[in-house]
């Protein structure tokens, strides 16, 4: 690294190396069957620079070509995007705990008897179900070094679990499932299979819905594949400066319903999206975006905050390129109402748990749209069944302002959305 | 420079010695560029390089996999790959036979964009997204461009030793209009297989899809419901990739008993009219290959005959277990993942209608045109429009905003009533499936007529 930070150095004002590598070892089971083992190692360096003013980037596999990847750079830099922002100075980072070394001693067999306990509790509860199954241990390692003599580095490790159980009668097809990560090894398969089980248990009638607007409850998962999506753009702050997000100006007002409040939290222990800094090595923080219903910040990476006169928040993250505001974890605060309760108060309305399509469509405009993969039925407070053939669509803007109920049910999805079920008052619903 | 030959010979004499019924190797190096735009400036450009392999083994039934940057110590490497495959193996071993292949394919590169420089590629850049700019109404834009070249080899303990190369460019613009709190956003993709001529031609494109985002802001939202719906070419072969085209992909068959019952061959999916083939072996696009990721020849495939199922989309190991031949569609995005059952170039078959004859006796129906997105879940897939008009009275009426539509397979390829003659392939889009995304891949249809087709709305 430091190599390649020299030579940048000779041609260019500033430079940045970044590398990132990882192992991973999945160990995967199809048709209820011990399929495959697997092991990937990678390695990425990307290097910055800043020349004549201008940011010039290019990543390689390999470590060994330090001459390629500052020529790449260097080409790059003729035409790149004026850079507004420095690179950050050394600096002590808040200790974000991100890394259990019992993740990497869990065995081949260990991880496969987690596999085949979740495969074998949940075919004795429904014998015909065919079930896939990943159990997942991986290790990341990521350094920063710049000119200005700021650096970064941390271990992550990742634990994750998950199943889907596919049940056909007939020419119906019925997909059910639940999975979970961690930065602790996951060594009990009890959460995933009471998820799936309950899925399954409420999945055994189909009830009719009518096309019109109802009440939906929508839980967890629910709510990540329904309504996040268009959030994420939103609260971008490259979105906001371009003049595209729907919020972009209304820093500090009411726009969402006051039970709502967000934040982004890099800063819980042993979670996924948990880490101390940023790609771009500026501390991580917990970000709070909406607070009672009220727009209180968007979220920037170096660049972005130069350009919008804003600090960093500690969001700038790579996928593949240069850095880019992104978050690392939503989490919404939990609210009063046990699930129940919430169904109870529901005359006629949808639980919906998965959402085909989401993220289709313009979710910078807060539209969302998608058939219920995974939904039943609610009728006079009671969940009568399991819903198929049926839309619906909305916009998050207008859904979330008015919210009926917030669940105290609240549990992390897909590592990266901590959230409860949110119950919208007036969703539009299409069925044959 | 590393070469993949010399690292090639290497490895075939290290899989020769080892102890597993099946082993195959992937070497793979890359040279990529992309350039994006944010608004009125240049976000971003970069230039990557990668280098990497795998190696995957079979033994006794189970599979071992190992993908790797670092290319030292390969012997280590395949011993993992046979340690993890004996330790999942407990039964047999089933795979395909293949013939030994040594052959080196040589792209017919047109006109290669990895030799165009950066400021004509910039410059071309400019002038779309000036164009789009030159939209009054228009908020912001998006450019994404990118190009890569990519040389890869296939060895296996059979005693094949291919090396291919392809190039790809793709190009995706959006333009986004804002008024009044309202964001409308419209968009296209183009892509191209060793080609990058087809990207210089979108100026015409370009200026509509600005000024149909403006547009877009004033007309009204279709309320929901099920409609009589007019697929154009592009959206329609969206539909046929998410409708159809994963459903016969055989790894999700051939160990499952139901599926098997339900995906029988000459069991009827639509009417007469309807054939939907898959082939990687029709040159150019960006789903054609000589060769799969298992070394096996590209083939064209029916998957429905005048309705009927009449074949699937098979690997090695997916074939030999449903009794039936290698169609050449084991796939892998990259050396980071095992190949699987994927799709190449898939389309519906042209028919005698014309569009006029299509619309002309609809009393209310949706015209969908362009590409959003879609998803499928097998049975339920949706997919939606990147621009919308109602169809009144057998003629084209006004614009709405664009839809997401929903279907069953089971219903909805039979209410498939017409079908134009005007077939036209879709370079632009990509495939997600296993974690692996996007696979370029391409698809099409003429011009097809869905009776009673659920439309998500107000």
């Amino acid at each position: 690294m430091e190599e390649i930070l020299a030579l940048a150095k000779k041609v260019a004002e500033e430079a940045e190396v970044y590398t990132v590598s990882s192992e991973e070892t999945p160990v995967q089971f199809e048709s209820n069957r011990l399929k495959n083992t697997q092991y990937k190692q990678s390695q990425t360096v990307a290097l910055r620079i800043i020349k004549n003013g201008k940011t010039g980037y290019a990543t390689s596999t390999s470590m060994e070509n330090a001459r390629e990847l500052v020529d790449d750079a260097v080409a790059t830099a003729e035409f790149g995007t004026k850079a507004e922002f420095q690179f950050p100075l050394e600096q002590n980072y808040a200790q974000v705990a991100v890394f259990d070394s019992a993740v990497e001693k869990v065995t081949l067999e260990q991880m496969t008897q987690l596999g085949e306990e979740l495969i074998a509790r949940i075919t004795a509860y429904s014998p015909e179900i065919l079930c896939e199954a990943g159990v997942t241990k991986a290790n990341y390692k990521l350094n920063i070094i710049n000119s200005r003599g700021g650096q970064a580095s941390f271990r992550q490790s990742v634990f994750v679990m998950g199943i889907e159980g596919q049940l056909i009668r007939g020419t119906d097809m019925l997909f059910v499932g639940d999975h979970d990560s961690s930065c602790h090894p996951i060594l009990k398969t009890d959460e995933l299979v009471r998820t799936t089980l309950r899925q399954l248990e409420l999945a055994k009638r189909l009830a009719k819905v009518t096309t019109k607007p109802m009440p939906v409850i929508f839980a967890p998962d629910g709510v990540i594949s329904s309504l996040v999506l268009p959030l994420m753009s939103a609260f971008n702050g490259k979105t906001v400066l371009e003049g595209a997000s729907p919020i972009g100006n209304r820093l500090g007002e009411s726009v969402f319903d006051k039970t709502l409040t967000m934040s982004d939290d890099p800063t819980i222990p042993f979670k996924t999206g948990s880490r101390p800094c940023d790609d771009e090595a500026v501390p991580c923080q917990r970000t709070p975006i909406i607070q009672n219903g009220v727009v209180s910040n968007f979220l920037y990476d170096l660049q972005t905050a130069a350009r919008a006169k804003k600090k960093s928040t500690g969001n700038g993250q790579r996928q593949g390129g240069l850095p880019a505001p992104s978050p690392h974890a939503f989490v919404i605060s939990s609210g009063k109402s046990g699930f129940d309760e919430m169904v109870k108060s529901i005359d006629e309305g949808l639980i919906v748990e998965q959402l085909l399509g989401a993220g289709q469509g313009n979710t910078l405009g807060g539209d969302f749209s998608g058939n219920i993969l995974l939904g039943f039925k609610i009728e006079k407070g009671e969940i009568v069944g399991r819903v198929k053939d049926t839309m619906i669509s909305g916009n998050v803007y207008q859904l979330l302002k008015e919210i009926t109920a917030i669940g105290n049910d609240s549990k992390w999805v897909g590592g990266f959305l901590f959230t409860p079920s949110i119950c919208c008052s007036n969703v539009s619903v299409a069925s044959r | 420079m590393t070469d993949l030959q010399t690292i090639g010979q290497e490895l075939a004499q290290i899989l020769k010695r080892q102890n597993a019924d099946y082993i195959e190797a992937h070497l793979e190096e890359g040279q990529f560029s992309s350039i994006s735009y944010r608004g009125k400036q240049l976000e971003s450009i970069s230039k990557t390089s990668s280098i990497g392999g795998n190696v995957r083994a079979l033994v006794k039934g189970g599979w071992g996999f190992v993908s790797f940057n670092d290319l030292n110590n390969l012997q280590e490497k395949v011993a993992l790959a046979v340690k993890q495959a004996s330790f999942v193996g407990k039964e047999v071993s089933q795979l395909a036979e293949s013939e030994p292949i040594v052959e080196t394919v040589k792209a017919k590169i047109k006109e290669n964009p990895l030799l165009i420089p950066l400021s004509e590629k910039k410059q071309l850049l400019d002038e779309y997204n000036e164009s789009i700019w030159s939209t009054s109404g228009i908020q912001t834009s998006n450019l994404g461009y990118g190009d890569g070249h990519k040389k890869t080899a296939f060895l296996n303990s059979r005693g094949s030793f291919i090396t291919q190369e392809r190039t790809d460019v793709t190009l995706r613009a959006v333009a986004v209009a804002a008024k009044d709190g309202e964001v409308q956003q419209a968009g296209l993709s183009e892509g191209s297989r060793d080609d990058f001529s087809p990207i210089r031609k979108l100026h015409k494109a370009i200026k509509e899809l600005s000024q149909r985002a403006v547009d877009m802001l004033t007309v009204p939202t279709v309320a929901g419901g099920q409609y009589t719906v007019v697929l154009d070419p592009i959206l329609a072969g969206v539909f046929v990739h998410e409708a159809f085209g994963h459903l016969s992909e055989s790894d999700f068959v051939y160990e499952n008993e139901r599926m098997k019952e339900i995906m029988v061959l000459g069991k009827v999916f639509g009417g007469p009219h309807l054939n939907i083939v898959d082939s990687a072996s029709r040159p150019g696009l960006r789903g054609s290959f000589k060769y799969d990721d298992e070394g096996t020849p590209a083939t064209k495939t029916y998957l429905i005959r005048e309705g009927k199922l009449a074949g699937r989309l098979h690997s090695l190991e997916t074939a030999v277990k449903m009794n039936e031949k290698p169609t050449g569609n084991a796939r892998a995005i990259n050396y980071r993942h095992p190949p699987i059952v994927r799709m190449t170039n898939t389309y519906i078959e042209p028919g005698s209608s014309s569009f006029e004859d299509m619309i002309a006796y609809i009393k209310e129906g949706v015209y969908a045109k362009n590409w959003y997105g879609g998803q499928t879940s097998m049975e339920m897939f949706t997919f939606s429009s990147g621009e919308t008009y109602m169809i009144r009275n057998g003629k084209l009426a006004e614009m709405v905003r664009p839809v997401m539509l929903s279907g069953n397979v089971f219903n909805t390829l039979m209410n498939i009533d017409a079908i134009g003659n005007d077939l036209d392939m879709n370079q632009g889009g990509g495939c997600g499936k296993g974690g692996q995304s996007p696979l370029p891949v391409s698809n099409g249809s003429p011009h097809i007529r869905i009776r009673q087709c659920l439309v998500g709305g107000k």
